[in-house]
């Protein structure tokens, strides 16, 4: 059974959170499920639950922020993203404030919970802040690293759109990473795949596939959305002249927005294909089911990449 | 100890200064609001001239008092505060509103010397200062945390959020004023949304309720000081009894005058009263 993202965030947090006593944690009465719990158990001096409130929550954390203090702000990412937006934009983007917003359930990770605990749109609210560190981490090494570079090294307002679930690792532990970087998780000729968030390990699998089909792909962990690492579109465009971007985010505004954007203002009209959530609610259901049904699991994206590819040859024929 | 009279006199004095400056910048400028200024200006004299520990010397201590204007459209009057304390020159108030000014229409932190929370939506000044609060208590520090709110803000629900919150946290040290002018942008607040009995509503919500006359200079010391001076694990609010235009009497008691620009006409007559009550 894979390692669920929250659980080791909440570890994470724990651990890295009481070796620094300038770090603070916030949460709307969701701390049993955020897995903010974990710190507030072990330092409660410094873990303030706010209870069902979240704006006023965002807004208590720019305070804490301008006294010198690196708070984490926890809740599910449809909240954080909506009710918190008007703070994490006003007070704590246009200030470059130091406060770390940590969106919870992203994507379909809120399963039987429906539409309304679904959140498909955070990477786009939060890419529209001026600033705003946008990050959606895929495994439990690469989750820890980034706790850990938030509360060590990063300086500014930052957004991480966390899995209530998890999936095979992708990481060796140990693993480093750059924040604005792309990793790159396996190369290859025939097209490249960027994802974020659990969409990595699904397109691993999708790109493992597909090497028994013969196609050699490229696999891209974006794990920062912003600054997004534009370098590494253009260069995957050039070299594999296909590019996937797959996210369990609408199609709308996220991932495959912020590649689209890359490809069109560097004159690289290569085949190019979005796998997401096509402008629409979701529903009630298991979280498998969900991928499943949305068009964001292993057999859609290899789907997908077949076909980008065979559009690469129906271009060069 | 209450301010002498002497002291009275010369804020009254300068309170006067601050509405004349700031009902010329605003009509030179065309834009900024005038209403809520001049509403405010004791209550931001005050603060700044006596009950705040803020000076250009420790804007960066960690123990400094903050103000933080959660109404921040009254940003006018706050900048001939801060100008007055030294943060930046006189003459700067000229670029306010102006592409590449370091005055902006509502306040910007970081832009702004003395801005200690960028504001503009509002009901979010509150929250900020609780959590402002609390951060001072984690460094054990007694610094206090003033935050400024209109009457008309009230109607957001971040701020009896805030108001829960800062009742929860214990933070005493946590001195909301409130400019109860009873007037907002589109009438009168009894219309607009009834806040009912406001006393009651952050009685009830665990703060101390103090009331004045806010634009008495005397009385709106004392009551801050008797707010600095409660320790008793509550926050407190202090009810400032203002006039929406307070100075001019065309102004006062009115939407009208909440942010639109200010005619020569109206200026010329503003300016009579203002230079009068100067000059008597």
């Amino acid at each position: 059974m894979p390692e669920a993202l929250r659980d080791v965030y909440g570890e994470s947090l724990r651990r890295y959170g009481l070796a620094n006593d300038r770090v603070v944690v916030l949460d709307a009465d969701l701390a049993t499920s955020t897995k903010s719990v974990l710190f507030g158990k072990a330092c409660p001096d410094r873990f303030f639950d706010v209870g069902i409130a979240e704006a006023n929550m965002v807004s208590m954390a720019a305070g804490f922020a301008a006294c010198g203090y690196i708070p984490f702000v926890n809740t599910f990412a449809t909240f954080i993203a909506s009710i918190g937006a008007v703070s994490a934009k006003c007070l704590i983007g246009y200030s470059h404030l130091n406060v770390r917003l940590m969106g919870g359930n992203n994507g379909l990770t809120g399963g039987y919970d429906g539409a309304t605990h679904h959140c498909l749109d955070d990477i786009n609210v939060m890419r529209g802040i001026p600033g705003m560190l946008v990050t959606s981490p895929c495994d439990p090494v690469q989750m820890d690293w980034l706790v850990q570079t938030l509360i060590d090294d990063y300086r500014g307002p930052a957004y991480v759109s966390i899995s209530r679930m998890g999936a095979g690792p992708v990481y060796k532990a140990g693993e480093r990473f750059t924040l604005g970087k792309a990793k790159r998780v396996c190369a290859g000729a025939d097209a490249t795949v960027f994802a974020c968030g659990l969409s990595v390990p699904r397109a691993l699998e999708a790109v493992d596939r597909l090497r028994q089909e013969g196609l050699s792909i490229a696999l891209w962990d974006m794990f920062t959305l912003k600054p997004l690492d534009e370098e590494a579109v253009r260069d995957a465009a050039r070299e594999t002249g296909a590019i996937v971007a797959v996210e369990e985010h609408s199609v709308l505004g996220g991932l495959g927005t912020a590649v689209a954007e890359v490809l069109a203002e560097s004159g690289l009209a290569v085949p190019f294909r979005r796998v997401g959530i096509r402008d629409r609610y979701t529903e009630s259901g298991s979280y498998p089911q969900l991928v499943e049904a949305f068009g964001l699991g292993v057999d859609a994206i290899a789907d997908a990449v077949r076909q980008t590819v065979a559009r690469k040859k129906g271009a060069r024929g | 100890m209450s301010l002498t009279k002497d002291r009275v006199m010369e804020l009254e004095t300068l309170c006067r200064r601050f509405r004349t400056d700031t009902i010329a910048l605003l009509h030179r400028l065309q834009t900024g609001h005038a209403g809520g200024s001049l509403s405010v200006c004791e209550i931001l004299t005050v603060l700044y001239m006596e009950c705040a520990n803020i000076s250009v010397d420790n804007r960066c201590a960690p123990d400094r008092d903050r103000v933080v204007l959660s109404k921040g459209h009254a940003a006018p009057m706050l900048y001939r505060c801060l100008s007055e304390k030294g943060f930046f020159p006189l003459e700067e108030l000229e670029t306010l509103r102006q592409p590449g000014s370091r005055l902006q229409g509502h306040p910007s932190m970081g832009k702004t010397p003395g801005v200690e929370l960028s504001t503009g939506p509002l009901g979010l000044g509150l929250s900020a200062g609780v959590g402002m609060a609390c951060a001072n208590r984690l460094q054990g520090n007694g610094a206090c945390v003033f935050v400024v709110l209109g009457d008309g803000e009230l109607d957001e629900g971040t701020v009896w959020e805030a108001a829960m919150a800062a009742a929860k946290f214990r933070c005493d040290r946590l001195i909301a004023i409130v400019d109860w002018n009873k007037v907002q942008l589109d009438g009168m607040t009894r219309d607009v949304m009834p806040m009912g009995d406001l006393r009651g509503k952050w009685s009830t919500f665990g703060w101390n309720v103090l009331e004045c006359d806010g634009h008495d200079i005397a009385q709106l010391y004392d009551a801050i000081q008797t707010a600095k001076g409660l320790a008793d694990g509550k926050p407190c609010v202090i009810l400032a009894n203002t006039v929406k235009g307070k100075g001019v009497s065309f102004m006062e008691n009115t939407n009208l005058y909440h942010g639109k620009a200010i005619d020569d006409d109206e200026f010329s007559r503003a300016m009579l009263e203002l230079e009068g009550a100067e000059n008597a």
